[in-house]
């Protein structure tokens, strides 16, 4: 092995375990709903290239109200599904689309584009 | 908007612009100076104002216009319109997004088609000695830049904005693998000297990184085109709605008005050949009505006066009025609208699998491209370990093919629903669909679903000598006073043998017992034994035998009598439908058993069971106990459909493995079952599980095709197969394959849109 294949190597698994990190072990951006005068959880979340914040925590039995502002024309955002609420709603780009759901059960419920690449959780407790 | 006493209306209006409770206040008073007006409630919390008013002197419009006058505004509520808006608003920008990316694919294909020849004159030694490689390498890089800044930006954009929220998606795979080549080349064209003194070739992938651009720009192409073509049910739906409506107004009138300004308890005109505006009930007038687009019913249904219409059908044959009772959201289309579009949005277990895939699809596919990269560095010999690489390594990220995984499942899904509900089959959601293929017994409530589930006159049988047209006549104009079902029965079969109407006096009932009237100066009476024994009349005895023979049949008796002679009997059952026998025949040959249950004895349940081919019933169950004959073959490893349309089937429905609750059945029943059939015959039955069978087969193919696509393309494009056959996979051809691939997963899910129900035997 000579030393350039040395590098090549090394740097190849150090980037792989960086990818490896970075998608699956790093700590993701965490966000509470603020309640309204009327009692509806309110949440804006922009959509770019994902969802930020990409977790969202509402509290059980109550309103909730998600503001998804897609910020970008890029068709992989373009559709929102929220599988568990039955939920498919299209995303106008640079518009804001409001999703209201009651969620009725505590647990996580996963919210994704319409491929399933873009992901975020709501997590009710 | 719902009349609360018996001349004021009560309004709700959502108020925007209001900041403060003093804002509430003001536009409180402004309301309740507003002529007309006998109370308003202004609530700052919710945004709402509460607005009771005399409908003479006040409208939603003066109301509007008092809440303007206080500086603020009213937001319109129309809910289906909004929609139809929404929608109208997406398609726009989605044709202009279609626009734009074919322009790009353009400009990508026009500069490919020019970088492509020039970068083949290397590969012809007597033409490479004429030109400046040099100069070449920066004319190359020249063309490129814009395939890659304009064309391909938001591959570039969109993965760097996915990598800052640490998600990845195709365009990371797209992104990485052409940025790749493209700064090699860009190195191997600015400093050809460095790679000259490693020993390498400065060898440049411009044409690669051109050519996988416009391939992948080709395939989200035809992927829009075929994806808008998905969700076209919904739209042809949402597209039914009338614009406008021809309200009569008190002064009798009549005016065009947009939809959205129909209201509750207006009459609406509808003429021949014109769309019916919205849901109501007949005031006055007849006419056959088309209502395919509802029920997939391709007959047109006969109407008069009491008789429910839905908006969105349209009129054949006669001019009609009716009250208005459902506008906006609460209309049969638009509940429909609804419900196929939460099917829609629901995900089916099947696509567990596949979601749990595509979660770590792409980080693991930039994990073995990395690897291959390091790999073939350092196994390959060293003059070509770089650029093998290199390409292996584009190869791999260009290849594999996420999109395929997650556009499996929803498409079909998409489709099917969509063709359900072209045929009056309402599916619920996609866990309801997958079910529904699984089904192995059909349990059928016989009362309303093999049978019409009203009484029907079968025999009219009229003592010798009588003739029974008059007969007819004299019992018709009798019944015509009655609202007893029985009656209505007699009434309709009169109808239908075209008798005409005479009039009938001193009509009474006799409650438990009968009727009687007179009629062309004869007493009528028409009841069961009972009224002929208490009106002293004597039954002859080929009557007496008749009637035996009739409730042997387990069929209702009538007997009639006019001017105290008995002279006919009426035979009344409740009959089966015309296609209750073909559909449990296509059931069974789809392999399914059929099982029956009624409440009625034994005999009747046999007698009917055998009329259409089922050899397994339950007679005599209580309403009560339905649900625990659901039960019962579940226990016998069953997977159960069950059908059934009245409200006390609903928990049957929800015990069964699939409930399909039936046309004019109840909301109930609708609530607690999976599928919905909009049509009153078997023939839903049939439609609903041969489409989820297709569609249940096209999913299976689809993910079939997107694992095996991606678990044998990523190792191909990585060389594994190079030991062997010193294959290598050129990143182009991968990028063909990309391209296609999703496409053929959509094209397989846009084939369900071929489907059709079995044909009526």
């Amino acid at each position: 092995m000579d030393s350039s294949e040395i590098i090549v190597t090394v740097a190849g698994l150090v980037l792989a375990a960086f990818v490896i990190w970075y998608f699956f072990f790093s700590t993701r951006q965490t966000a509470s709903a603020v309640s309204s005068s009327g009692g509806v959880q309110e949440v804006d979340i922009t959509v770019k290239g994902g969802y930020s914040p990409d977790v969202i925590e509402v509290e059980r039995g109550k309103p909730v109200q998600l503001h998804f502002y897609r910020d970008e024309e890029n068709s992989c955002s373009e559709e929102l599904l929220m599988p568990d609420f039955s939920i498919r709603r299209d995303l106008p780009a640079f518009q804001t689309t409001l999703v209201e759901l009651l969620p009725q059960e505590a647990g996580r419920f996963d919210f994704t584009c319409g491929m399933g690449m873009l992901r975020g959780t709501l997590v009710v407790k | 908007m719902s009349p609360t006493s018996e001349n004021t209306e009560t309004a709700t209006l959502d108020i925007e612009g209001m900041t403060c409770a003093s804002c509430a206040a003001a536009v409180e008073k402004s309301l309740s100076r507003a002529p007309g007006v006998q109370s308003a409630l202004v609530n700052f919390a919710t945004e709402k104002a509460t607005v009771q008013y005399l409908p003479g002197q006040a409208s939603p419009s003066t109301l509007k216009e008092a809440v303007v006058n206080a500086g603020y505004g009213v937001v319109e509520r129309a809910l289906d319109t909004s929609a139809a808006d929404r929608q109208a608003e997406i398609d726009r920008q989605k044709a202009l997004a279609y626009a734009k990316l074919k322009r790009r694919f353009w400009v990508a294909v026009g500069l490919a088609a020019v970088i492509m020849p020039l970068s083949m004159l290397m590969l012809w030694p007597a033409a490479m000695q004429r030109v400046n490689t040099q100069w070449l390498n920066y004319g190359l890089l020249l063309l490129t830049l814009p395939v890659l800044l304009y064309s391909g930006r938001e591959f570039y954009s969109s993965a760097w904005n996915g990598f800052r929220h640490r998600s990845a998606n195709m365009d990371t795979l797209i992104a990485v693998g052409t940025g790749a080549a493209f700064l090699y080349s860009v190195a191997a064209t600015v400093a050809p000297g460095f790679f000259m003194r490693h020993g390498l070739i400065p060898e440049v992938y411009y044409d690669t990184t051109a050519t996988i651009i416009a391939l992948i720009l080709l395939g989200k192409l035809l992927e829009l085109r075929a994806k808008t073509q998905t969700s076209a049910a919904i739209r042809g739906l949402m597209g039914l709605q009338a614009k406008t409506a021809r309200v009569v107004r008190p002064g009798g009138q009549e005016m065009d008005v947009p939809i959205e300004q129909v209201q509750l308890g207006d009459v609406v005109l509808v003429r021949p050949g014109e769309k019916v505006a919205t849901d109501g009930v007949i005031t006055e007038g007849q006419s056959a009505v088309d209502e395919a687009m509802l029920t997939g019913e391709s007959l047109p249904v006969a109407k008069k006066a009491g008789d429910a219409v839905f908006g969105a059908t349209l009129n054949k044959t006669g001019a009609f009025r009716f009250r208005v009772t459902k506008v906006g959201a609460d209309t049969m289309l638009a509940q429909i609208v609804k419900l196929v579009e939460d099917a829609q949005g629901s995900r089916a277990p099947i696509q567990r699998l596949a979601d749990k895939v595509s979660a770590i699809f792409v980080p693991t596919v930039v994990v073995i491209a990395i690897l291959t990269f390091v790999l073939w560095f350092d196994l390959a010999p060293v003059a070509t370990r770089l650029p093998l690489a290199l390409t292996n390594f584009v190869a791999v990220l260009i290849i594999a093919c996420p999109c395929a995984l997650g556009l499996a499942t929803p498409t079909a899904i998409m489709v099917s629903t969509g063709k359900g509900a072209e045929y009056g089959v309402l599916i619920r959601n996609a866990e309801a669909l997958e079910k529904a293929h699984q089904v192995n017994t059909v349990l059928l409530d016989k009362t309303g679903t093999i049978t019409r589930g009203e009484p029907t006159v079968t025999d009219f049988l009229t003592a010798p000598g009588q003739d029974a047209a008059s007969l007819l006549q004299l019992v018709a104009a009798l019944e015509r006073q009655s609202e007893h079902p029985l009656a209505e029965a007699v009434v309709r079969y009169a109808d239908a043998q075209a008798a005409p109407a005479l009039p009938a006096t001193d009509f009474r009932a006799i409650e438990g017992k009968g009727a009687a009237a007179t009629v062309n100066g004869q007493a009528v009476l028409i009841g069961n034994q009972r009224l002929l024994q208490d009106e002293n009349v004597a039954l002859p005895a080929d009557l007496l035998q008749q009637s035996e023979q009739l409730l042997n049949q387990a069929k209702t008796v009538l007997y009639v009598a006019v001017a105290g002679q008995a002279v006919a009997v009426i035979g009344v059952a409740d009959v089966v439908r015309e296609t209750s026998k073909a559909a449990i025949q296509q059931l069974q040959a789809l392999g399914i058993e059929v099982v029956m249950m009624t409440g009625d004895n034994a005999q009747t349940a046999a007698k009917v069971a055998a009329q259409v081919g089922i050899t397994r019933y339950f007679a005599e169950v209580l309403p009560s106990g339905k649900a625990a004959k659901v039960k019962e073959l579940q226990a016998e490893d069953r997977t159960v459909a069950m059908v059934g349309d009245g409200i006390n089937d609903a928990p049957a429905l929800a015990q069964a493995d699939i409930g399909l609750a039936m046309g004019g059945g109840t909301d109930v029943a609708m609530e607690a079952a999976g599928i919905t059939l909009m049509r009153s015959d078997l023939q839903g039955v049939v439609t609903a599980i041969a489409l989820s069978r297709q569609t249940i087969r096209t999913i299976k193919q689809n993910l079939f095709f997107a694992f095996v696509y991606n678990t044998l393309g990523i190792p191909i494009a990585a060389g594994l197969l190079y030991p062997f056959f010193g294959w290598l996979l050129s990143p182009m051809l991968a990028a063909g394959a990309m391209a296609l691939s999703s496409l053929s997963v959509l094209t397989n899910s846009l084939r369900l849109k071929g489907f059709a129900p079995v044909s009526k035997g």
